[in-house]
């Protein structure tokens, strides 16, 4: 892709030239992006080469995209089973950040943590999770409750993981630092381990968002009630593709939503930290 | 400028106390049954500045723990100003290899940080004052309300100097403090640190590798081997003071690099 210029420059000067791919704008590639990916799609639903129950066309699912939207403004039942699914996971995502964010803190601080109680977490986090929806449903029936703990037992263990490999971040320097400063253990704790270990925890808690998304609307597929899992899955078996295309799509503004306000909560208190433009750690 | 006797005075003020006692003092650990010191006995007086030499795995920083209380020792006692050290201790200043500023906290936070552990916020706010001295006497006056993240390397350990100094210590414990910076950077950063340690009348006791840095600093360089670790000479440098790098070049400094380095024994330095 290299392009060369033919002008006539002095041989001493070397200019090194950049690939057009390289140097393509952010805007220009996400739109480029866009609009191929979108043309292939209309060719393909309007070559007929795949059935329309399977695949809507973008016009169809665009059209559906504005009924949704004007449902939810104008506040009809789309709305509160949005609010539903939003309560869901806001409850999840408090109750896996306190769960584990405790937990993260008992393993990565005590050597009862270590020794005891982290065999059993790494061994249940290897469990299909989702398999236990039945359970949460069974114990806590079909309301939001089995919803929100299929949610919250979802997005866990990440925050644990790193809440625990955060409070090991601290060096041994800064340990020794504080040890001469004859600092108590909660001290260093506080001062020391957990703000050394933020930007961990938030990592952790960015994969906790988006595992709480998925146990939401899991446990809204298995076990219906109100909120916006339970209209894709309804409009699925009515074969209204082009309604659970933009179902989805709204869904997805939860889910980043969530994740940007954790982003955005980062940059508020690990301020000192260098952050790159996806949100992750540099 | 060799003699084996340490309980000589040191760079002769008037009254030489002995801040630091060590008797006869060894090390195990029981792990491993690693003997990491065995028979180390010394006295740093008043104003002395003291350097420990040996190659790496020697015992000189399991030494210096012991010094600072953060290490017990297996056998033998250290004293510091008259009383056991029998864990860390306020007169105790110390400096390691890195910085260990915490990015999160300003310059000058970052340097009552001491005083906020041990007395609470209160009391770091009051030293402020004197934070702002120290860092005037590091040439870092401009740089108070700066996040760590804005200094250089050597910016960074001259304000590491200011924190080791804010709680006024009986006696400082370098550990390699300017290993990490480069060599132009180190030299300027050891000439302060005479500067400082002579404006103050600091007693300091400093472990390094670099027998340049060593010799230029000290009054007294103890020269360590391994296995056991264990001094095997106290020497005694007698450059005057002020010292400056262009002594580095004298007949005299090339006399007491090449006698240490024979100590070391050709093994330790390449």
């Amino acid at each position: 892709m290299t392009t060369t210029t033919n002008t006539p420059t002095k041989d001493t000067v070397w200019v090194e030239q950049e690939a057009l791919i390289d140097r393509i704008p952010r805007w220009l590639a996400m739109t480029l992006l866009f609009v191929i990916v979108v043309g292939i799609w209309d060719l393909v639903t309007r070559m007929g080469w795949v059935s329309v129950i399977i695949l809507p066309t973008p016009a169809e699912t665009l059209n559906d995209l504005f009924f949704v939207g004007n449902n939810l403004i104008s506040g009809k039942y789309m709305l509160d089973a949005l609010w539903t699914t939003t309560l869901t996971v806001i409850y999840g995502f408090a109750i896996a950040t306190g769960i584990g964010f405790s937990l993260g803190v008992l393993v990565g601080e005590t050597k009862f943590g270590e020794r005891g109680v982290m065999p059993y977490l790494v061994a249940i986090d290897a469990m299909p999770k989702i398999a236990f929806a039945p359970l949460f449903i069974a114990w806590l029936g079909f309301d939001i409750g089995s919803k929100v703990a299929l949610a919250a037992f979802i997005a866990t263990f990440p925050i644990v993981v790193a809440t625990a490999a955060g409070l090991y971040a601290a060096t041994e320097n800064e340990r020794m630092l504080f040890k001469a400063m004859g600092a108590t253990r909660m001290q260093t704790l506080l001062r020391l381990k957990l703000p050394t270990g933020l930007p961990y925890i938030f990592t952790g808690l960015k994969i906790a968002a988006v595992g709480v998304m998925a146990g939401a609307i899991t446990g809204e597929f298995l076990g219906g009630g109100k909120g916006f899992g339970a209209l894709i899955r309804q409009a699925a078996s009515q074969l209204n593709t082009p309604r659970v295309f933009s179902l989805i799509l709204y869904l997805s503004l939860l889910g980043l939503a969530l994740y940007f306000i954790v982003a955005w909560a980062q940059r508020r208190f690990v301020f000192w930290q260098k952050v790159d433009q996806k949100g992750g750690v540099a | 400028m060799k003699e084996q006797q340490p309980q000589n005075n040191g760079p002769g003020f008037q009254q030489t106390l002995p801040v630091y006692d060590i008797e006869r003092l060894s090390k195990t650990y029981s792990r491993n049954n690693l003997v990491a010191l065995t028979d180390v006995n010394l006295r740093i007086h008043q104003r002395e500045f003291v350097s420990i030499i040996g190659s790496s795995g020697c015992g000189k920083s399991t030494l210096l723990k012991i010094m600072a209380g953060l290490l017990p020792p297996t056998t033998g006692s250290v004293m510091l100003e008259g009383r056991p050290v029998l864990g860390p201790r306020p007169d105790i200043g110390m400096m390691f290899q890195q910085a260990t500023l915490l990015p999160w906290k300003t310059t000058i936070e970052n340097i009552v940080l001491p005083i906020e552990i041990r007395e609470g916020r209160t009391a770091a706010k009051a030293a402020y004052t004197r934070a702002k001295e120290l860092l005037e006497l590091v040439g870092l006056k401009d740089f108070a309300n700066v996040y760590p993240g804005e200094l250089s390397g050597g910016m960074a350990q001259r304000a590491s100097i200011c924190r080791m100094l804010v709680a006024d210590p009986a006696m400082l414990l370098l550990d390699e403090p300017f290993s990490a910076l480069d060599e132009l950077t180190r030299d300027f950063m050891n000439m302060e640190l005479q500067r400082i340690c002579l404006e103050r009348g600091a007693t300091a006791f400093l472990v390094t590798h670099s027998l340049d840095e060593a010799v230029i600093l000290s009054d007294r360089i103890l020269v360590m081997k391994p296995r056991p670790g264990r001094i095997v000479e106290d020497v005694k440098i007698d450059l005057p003071r002020p010292r400056n790098l262009e002594m580095i070049n004298t007949p005299e400094f090339g006399q007491i690099v090449s006698h240490i380095r024979g100590l070391l024994g050709q093994e330790a330095f390449q």
